[in-house]
C-alpha cells in the first residue's frame, strides 16, 4: 500500500474533564487512508472522547490531531467538510421523516435541488428505508434507526467515518445486517472508518486493526491476528468457588508459575487466567496446585487465544470487568452472565 | 447562478447565503416539529382561550371599580394581557426543547456539521418568535370573536405583536441558556412555576396599576412583563402615547439582545463541556 497521508493522525490527545476525570491520558493513533480501524476498550475507556475530539465537539486539553490532513484544532471547518459522523445517540429528529432528515442533512452541506433529490433517493435505496422514508423516525424500529444514521453520516460522501458504537442496542439480528453494511462500506474507493466498540467480535470481525483503549491511552494495537499472535499457546481459564483475599490470590499466581511453560498468570476476582503451550496437558497440574492452595474450582476452560485475552494482556484485566467496574476490584460475585 | 463551477466545495456565494439559508433550514426543521405535534399546537390555544373567558367573566365588574381608568369593557382591556402571558408561558419552556436535543444527540449532530453556529443560535429565536407572533395574532383575533375592542387599530395590534415577540425573546433565550447550563428538566419547571403566576401578577395585565397596591405598582415598574403590556396597552388606545411606547418598547428590544447574547455565551461554554 502507497497511501499518503494518514486519515487521523493523533499525537498525544489529553482530556481532562471538570472534577478531574481523565479522559485521556496521551492518547496516539495513526489510521492509514482508506482502511478499517477499531477502537476498542471498555465503557469510560476513552473511545468516544477521542471520537468527539476527531469529529471537533470537543477540544483536547493538550495534543494534536489532523483529519483528512486538516488540522481539527486550526480549522475545525475544513474537517466537519471531510467527515462523516455516526454518533452513539442518533441524533435524527424524531418527529420528521426518514427523507427530511436526509435532505435537511444535505442542505446543510451545500447540497441542493435535483443533487440533492438523487442522493438522498440513493441513499434511502441503499439502506432499505425507501418504504419507510415518507414516515417520521419515531415510528422506525431500532435496526432502521441506525440505518439511517449511517445513511446520514454518508450524505456529503465524506473521506472519513467515524462510527461510535454502531450497534450498541440493537437486536442479534438487526446487528448481524448492520455489520454487513459496515462491510459493505469498508469496501468503497477510499472511505476510511474509524469505529469504536466494546464488542471485542464486532472489532474482530469488522476492522483491519485494531486500536486497544484503556484508561485514556491505547495499549496495543496491530490487526487483530498480529495481536492474537502475540500471545503464544493456549489461554487457560480456571473459574473459582469464590474469589480469594490479596493474600491466597498472590500465592495462587506464584503456585501456578512454577510449572514450566505457564505464564502471564493473572487472577482477577474469581476468575484466574494463564498462559499454557500445552493447554490441556498443564490442566491437571493447575488444578492440583490451586488445590494444594485450599482454592475451590467451578469450572476449566481452555481456548485458542481470543481478543479478550488481548484484552486481559494489555489492560491486565478482564474486558467484561473493565467494562462495569473502574479498576480491576474483586467484584463480589455477580459474575458476567454474558 | 453555480453555473460551472466544476469544483465540489461550496461556492463563495452559496457560502455568504449561507448563515441565512442554514437558519431558516433549522427554523424550518423546528417549526416543522411544532406543526406535527398538534396536542401541543391546541393547548397552547386553548390556553389563552381559557384566560381570556375565564378572567373575562370572573373580573367583568372590574371596570366599574373607581380608579380603573381604562376605557370599554374589561375583555377590552384582559386581550393584551391574555397575549403577553401567553408569550410568555410558552416561551419559558424553550429550554426544555433545547434539553431534549442535547439528549437525543441532535445538537451534537449538527455540530458536527458545516452549518453556521450563528444559524443553529438564530432558529431559536426566529422560530420563537414566529410562533410567538401567530399565537398572539391569533388571541387578538379570539378576543375580537368574543366582542373586544381594538381602538388603536392595527397600530396598536402590531406593536403588541411586536412587544410580544421581544419578551418572548427574553424569556425563550434565558429559558434556553439555563437548559443548557443546568441540564435538569427539574431545574426548569421549578423556575417557570416560581416565575409565571409572580411575574404575570406584578404587572398590569389583569389589574389597572392605579388598583394596585403602591409596592405593587414599584415592583412592576421593573418588570419586562409589564414593560410590554405599557407599550401594547399605550399603543391600543384611540390616542397612543409614542413616547411611552418607544421607551418600554426599547427597554425590551434592549433586554432582548441581552438575553440572546447570553444564550449566545452559554452555547459556546455547551461546546466547552462536550
Amino acid at each position: 500500500m502507497t497511501s499518503p497521508a494518514p486519515a487521523v493522525a493523533a499525537h498525544d490527545l489529553t482530556k481532562r474533564y471538570p472534577g478531574g476525570v481523565t479522559a485521556l491520558d496521551g492518547l496516539s493513533l495513526t489510521v492509514a487512508a482508506g482502511t478499517v480501524v477499531g477502537l476498542l476498550g471498555p465503557n469510560g475507556a476513552g473511545k468516544s472522547t477521542t471520537v468527539k475530539i476527531l469529529t471537533t465537539l470537543a477540544r483536547p486539553d493538550a495534543g494534536t490531531a489532523m483529519v483528512a490532513g486538516r488540522d481539527v484544532l486550526r480549522h475545525p471547518d475544513r474537517v466537519r467538510r471531510a467527515i462523516g459522523v455516526v454518533a452513539q445517540k442518533s441524533g435524527a429528529d424524531p418527529v420528521a421523516t426518514g427523507r427530511e432528515n436526509l435532505l435537511l442533512q444535505g442542505r446543510l452541506y451545500g447540497l441542493r435541488g435535483a443533487a440533492l433529490a438523487a442522493r438522498t433517493a440513493e441513499l434511502l435505496a441503499r439502506f432499505d428505508l425507501t418504504q419507510a422514508a415518507g414516515r417520521p423516525v419515531r415510528t422506525y424500529s431500532g435496526g432502521m434507526q441506525r440505518r439511517l444514521d449511517v445513511a446520514l453520516g454518508l450524505m456529503h460522501r465524506p473521506q472519513v467515518l467515524f462510527l461510535d458504537e454502531p450497534t450498541t442496542g440493537l437486536d442479534p439480528q438487526a446487528r448481524t445486517a448492520m455489520w454487513e453494511e459496515i462491510g459493505r462500506l469498508a469496501g468503497e474507493e477510499g472511505l476510511t472508518i474509524l469505529l469504536t466498540t466494546h464488542y471485542l467480535e464486532e472489532a474482530d470481525r469488522l476492522a483491519e486493526r485494531i486500536a486497544i483503549v484503556d484508561r485514556g491511552r491505547v495499549v496495543a494495537e496491530g490487526t487483530p491476528a498480529d495481536l492474537k499472535g502475540e500471545l503464544r499457546g493456549d489461554a487457560v481459564h480456571v473459574e473459582l468457588a469464590q474469589a480469594p483475599d490479596p493474600v491466597t490470590a498472590g500465592l495462587l499466581r506464584a503456585a501456578l508459575g512454577e510449572f514450566a511453560g505457564v505464564r502471564d498468570t493473572v487472577v482477577d476476582g474469581r476468575r484466574v487466567s494463564a498462559r499454557a503451550d500445552d493447554g490441556p496437558a498443564t490442566v491437571p497440574h493447575v488444578l492440583a496446585a490451586l488445590e494444594r492452595q485450599g482454592a475451590a474450582v467451578a469450572s476449566v476452560t481452555v481456548a485458542r487465544p481470543s481478543l479478550d485475552d488481548v484484552y486481559l494482556r494489555y489492560a491486565g484485566r478482564r474486558f467484561h470487568e473493565a467494562d462495569t467496574a473502574p479498576a480491576p476490584l474483586p467484584a463480589a460475585a455477580a459474575g458476567g452472565a454474558r | 447562478m453555480s453555473a460551472a463551477t466544476a469544483a465540489p466545495r461550496p461556492s463563495a456565494a452559496s457560502i455568504r447565503s449561507g448563515v441565512l439559508g442554514q437558519t431558516w433550514y433549522m427554523t424550518q426543521r423546528q417549526l416543522m416539529a411544532i406543526a406535527r405535534q398538534p396536542a401541543y399546537v391546541v393547548i397552547t390555544l386553548i390556553q389563552p382561550v381559557i384566560w381570556l373567558f375565564l378572567f373575562g367573566s370572573l373580573f367583568r365588574k372590574v371596570v366599574e371599580l373607581p380608579g380603573f381608568t381604562a376605557s370599554g369593557t374589561y375583555l377590552d382591556y384582559l386581550v393584551p394581557g391574555v397575549v403577553v402571558m401567553s408569550a410568555v408561558s410558552s416561551t419559558m419552556w424553550a429550554g426544555m426543547g433545547t434539553l431534549e436535543e442535547i439528549e437525543r444527540g441532535t445538537l451534537n449532530r449538527f455540530l458536527v456539521t458545516p452549518v453556521s453556529r450563528a444559524a443553529l443560535m438564530n432558529a431559536n429565536v426566529v422560530q420563537q418568535g414566529i410562533t410567538t407572533a401567530a399565537q398572539s395574532a391569533l388571541i387578538v383575533l379570539i378576543g375580537r370573536l368574543g366582542g373586544a375592542h381594538y381602538p388603536g387599530g392595527v397600530p396598536g395590534l402590531l406593536v403588541l405583536v411586536a412587544a410580544s415577540v421581544l419578551l418572548g425573546t427574553v424569556f425563550g433565550a434565558c429559558s434556553n441558556a439555563l437548559g443548557m447550563l443546568v441540564r435538569q428538566r427539574e431545574s426548569i419547571i421549578g423556575v417557570n412555576t416560581f416565575l409565571l403566576l409572580p411575574l404575570t401578577f406584578l404587572s398590569s395585565a389583569f389589574m389597572a396599576p392605579a388598583l394596585m397596591p403602591s409596592w405593587m405598582r414599584h415592583a412592576a415598574s421593573a418588570n419586562p412583563v409589564n414593560w410590554a403590556l405599557v407599550a401594547s396597552r399605550s399603543a391600543m388606545t384611540a390616542d397612543p402615547d409614542w413616547a411611552r411606547v418607544l421607551g418600554r418598547g426599547g427597554a425590551l428590544l434592549a433586554l432582548a439582545a441581552a438575553a440572546v447574547w447570553l444564550s449566545t455565551r452559554t452555547f459556546r461554554a455547551y461546546q466547552k463541556a462536550v
